[in-house]
């Protein structure tokens, strides 16, 4: 019987394919790298700086909580990769060098390798060290500024994002001429590595989709410029990247798509109604905590079982 | 177990069986108050006393009270004494009083006095239940005291009101905060748990290598 | 703003910006204690939400139709407690008789419920916040709620983690109380929500 517990039953086709951790991995950096670069081009040597800093301290902090622990040591699933880089395009250009390195260690320790590591998290780690960040440093979280690309010299004011009140064109949103974090600002190249990212496979299109729609649908509900606001902050950018997350996201195509349209609502919600103006990393946040509700409830249909004859 | 001593039974209650972080009862004011250091010695020093007023009067009644209505019995018991530590700080220390705001009328709920009331004091003579409601007093006070002050050192930078990490640290704010409780609760909780396997496990060895 | 929408924010303040586990820390015993199954979490819940309603009805009207009449305040605590106490029993001795079903499904909570300080708690608030019956009523409803929603996704994680590989001196309480942790960073996204 506790053995019988221990084994994750479902039901057949079990499909054998030749994706692994480490090549899966391997194609989200290479779909993270047109965030990256633009990132580094549009906010200056600083940026670069933050996404080395995050995404070196998640490898090490990795790395010694598994030695600590007496595990094998497994960075080279590049995971901690991953998530160190992630977390660094979600920190405003503006942040000092030691939020970086507590913002990866609270990723990976607190929110991942306590849990027993990859696969075991239930929360989006870079999105709840983010969280976290965001609640002890609000300032420091929120100090942005515009691209040094599109305005030289003004580099040391922060600015409120279109979010918070500031004002922009729908085409400076596309572009990303608007202050905000590092990956998140140039819509372009978060659909760049969407593309990327559909086209190998590597996630599918329900949960991005399901996601904008639903907070297009919601956004208009509550009377919120609707289109700008899938453009702003960092909905699109959550929704390629982090609400896709294997772990901490629902294994049915249903599911998936309930997931999705929770985050759009949630995100709708929240900007709408809430004290932050962002509430995109609340809202995965929430629904990964949903996640194993919707895993117990929407099941997988049998292979072979029609739908219910109604 | 039958002669059981003033002094081990209040060891007993600080150590061995701290309330909280061995047995693990009264979680919610644990979280709740321990947003700083002040916070936690006030929390403690009432139900403290709550506890060895409660354990006294109880030990005292325990066979006149019938056993059918006991678990009421106590509950007006330990709510007199409630009542009382609530009267006694709202006029002397109304700040603290404020801070701690409905935690301390909730002390009548709180499970570590209504477990040792049901466990030791129904049990145990007068003198013997005081020393176990020191005792677990002065266990849970040192407890959500070590709590607090890590909160406050990290959330805010003090201890007890005097700031200890120098001009140019930036507070982590969610220390303080709701979240914090429950993360430094929960690790300090582990703590514990390692500590208290990893003396269990030298004293097998030592026993071993003793055979 | 009219009174109705008001009546509507403040049910969702109660169960999301205020919510009794991640923001007030009330009722942490039984969130801990009974949240390891979905099932009885929700059982749990249920029995804590229907006494908590009716526990803020009665302690309201003996607060303002007996105990402030006569000047008696100071005795609030005493009454409440011995209340609450009189109506989880009442409450079991009911069900007991009218639903065995649902008798079968409660009955095993309601005895734990006396000593919730959620319950104890929802009472003193409604007092410290000055409600009127129906919001004190609504809050003790809907935190009740907030409490359910808190008590079966903590439930539903820790099904979850059963499988996981977690670190010895963690398991049990510790890694419950920082999954609780991870939930209400979370939950602080619905600050401000309802005022």
């Amino acid at each position: 019987m506790a053995q019988e517990k221990k084994l994750r039953l479902s039901t057949a086709p079990h499909i054998h394919c030749k994706q692994s951790a480490q090549t899966i991995m391997l194609d989200v950096i290479l779909a993270l790298l047109p965030c990256a670069i633009i990132g580094v081009i549009y906010f200056g040597k600083n940026a670069a700086r933050i996404l080395v800093l995050t995404t070196l301290s998640a490898v090490f902090a990795e790395y010694f909580s598994q030695k600590v622990a007496q595990k094998p040591v497994r960075i080279r699933d590049l995971s901690a990769v991953v998530t160190g880089l992630i977390l660094g395009l979600n920190l405003p250009p503006t942040a000092p060098w030691w939020l970086c390195v507590v913002g990866s260690v609270i990723a990976i320790v607190v929110v991942k390798q306590l849990f027993g590591g990859i696969g075991h998290n239930f929360m989006n780690p870079a999105m709840a060290a983010r969280a976290i960040l965001l609640t002890s440093w609000p300032v420091r979280m929120t100090s942005f500024v515009y691209p040094q690309l599109f305005s030289q010299g003004v580099d040391t004011v922060s600015f409120a994002t279109p979010l918070q009140g500031g004002s922009a064109t729908l085409f400076d949103l596309l572009i990303g001429n608007v202050p905000g974090c590092i990956g998140e600002v140039c819509k372009l190249a978060i659909l760049l590595g969407a593309a990327y990212l559909l086209l190998r496979g590597v996630i599918r299109w329900y949960i991005p989709v399901c996601f904008v729609a639903s907070y297009l649908l919601f956004a208009r509900l509550f009377g919120a410029d609707a289109i700008a606001g899938v453009l702003s902050g960092g909905l699109l950018f959550g929704a390629v990247f982090m609400a896709t997350d294997y772990t901490t996201t629902p294994m049915t195509a249903r599911g998936q798509m309930l997931f999705g349209a929770g985050c759009g609502f949630l995100v709708a919600l929240i900007r709408s109604f809430g004290t932050y103006p962002e509430g995109v990393t609340y809202a995965i946040l929430l629904m990964n905590v949903a996640t194993p509700l919707i895993d117990k409830y929407v099941k997988v249909r049998m292979y072979g079982e029609r739908g219910r004859a109604a | 177990m039958n002669k059981k001593s003033l002094r081990s039974v209040f060891l007993n209650g600080v150590l061995t069986e701290n309330p909280t972080f061995r047995l693990v009862l009264g979680t919610c004011p644990t979280l709740a108050v321990t947003t700083s250091a002040k916070n936690g010695v006030g929390m403690g020093l009432a139900a403290t006393f709550v506890l060895i007023g409660s354990n006294a009067v109880i030990a005292l009644l325990r066979s006149l009270i019938p056993a059918k209505v006991r678990i009421p019995a106590y509950i007006v018991i330990i709510c007199t004494f409630v009542t009382v530590v609530q009267m006694l700080m709202q006029a002397y220390v109304p700040e603290l009083y404020e801070s701690l705001g409905m935690f301390i009328p909730l002390i009548v709920v709180n499970c570590i006095i209504l477990a040792r009331a049901e466990a030791f004091a129904s049990k145990n003579g007068v003198l013997l239940s005081m020393a176990d409601g020191l005792g677990m007093g002065l266990g849970f006070t040192a407890a959500i005291t070590l709590i607090g002050c890590i909160r406050e050192l990290i959330g805010a930078g003090t201890v007890f009101g005097l700031p200890v990490m120098g001009p140019s640290y930036e507070p982590m704010m969610i220390m303080i905060l709701a979240p914090g409780g429950f993360i430094v609760f929960g690790s300090l909780l582990g703590l514990a748990n390692f500590i208290t396997s990893y003396r269990e496990e030298k004293r097998m060895l030592r026993e071993e290598a003793e055979q | 703003m009219n009174e109705l929408s008001r009546i509507l924010l403040f049910m969702l303040s109660c169960v999301l910006s205020h919510n009794f586990i991640f923001a007030r820390f009330l009722g942490c015993c039984s969130f801990l204690g009974v949240s390891s199954k979905v099932e009885t979490a929700a059982g749990m819940g249920l029995a804590v939400t229907f006494v908590m309603g009716l526990a803020s009805l009665f302690t309201w009207v003996v607060y303002h139709g007996v105990l402030v009449p006569l000047g008696l305040e100071y005795l609030s605590t005493l009454s409440f407690v011995l209340l609450i106490a009189s109506l989880v029993q009442l409450v079991e001795m009911y069900i007991k008789k009218s639903s065995p079903s649902l008798y079968k499904s409660l009955g095993i909570y309601l005895p734990l419920i006396t000593t919730n300080c959620a319950v104890l708690g929802v009472a003193i608030l409604n007092v410290n916040n000055d409600y009127n019956l129906l919001y004190a009523v609504l809050n003790g409803v809907f935190g009740a709620l907030g409490f359910l929603l808190a008590i079966v996704l903590m439930a539903g994680v820790r099904e979850r983690l059963e499988v996981a590989d977690i670190p010895k001196p963690l398991r049990g309480f510790p890694i419950s109380l920082i999954i609780a942790g991870l939930m209400s960073v979370a939950f602080m996204g619905f600050s401000g929500l309802g005022g």
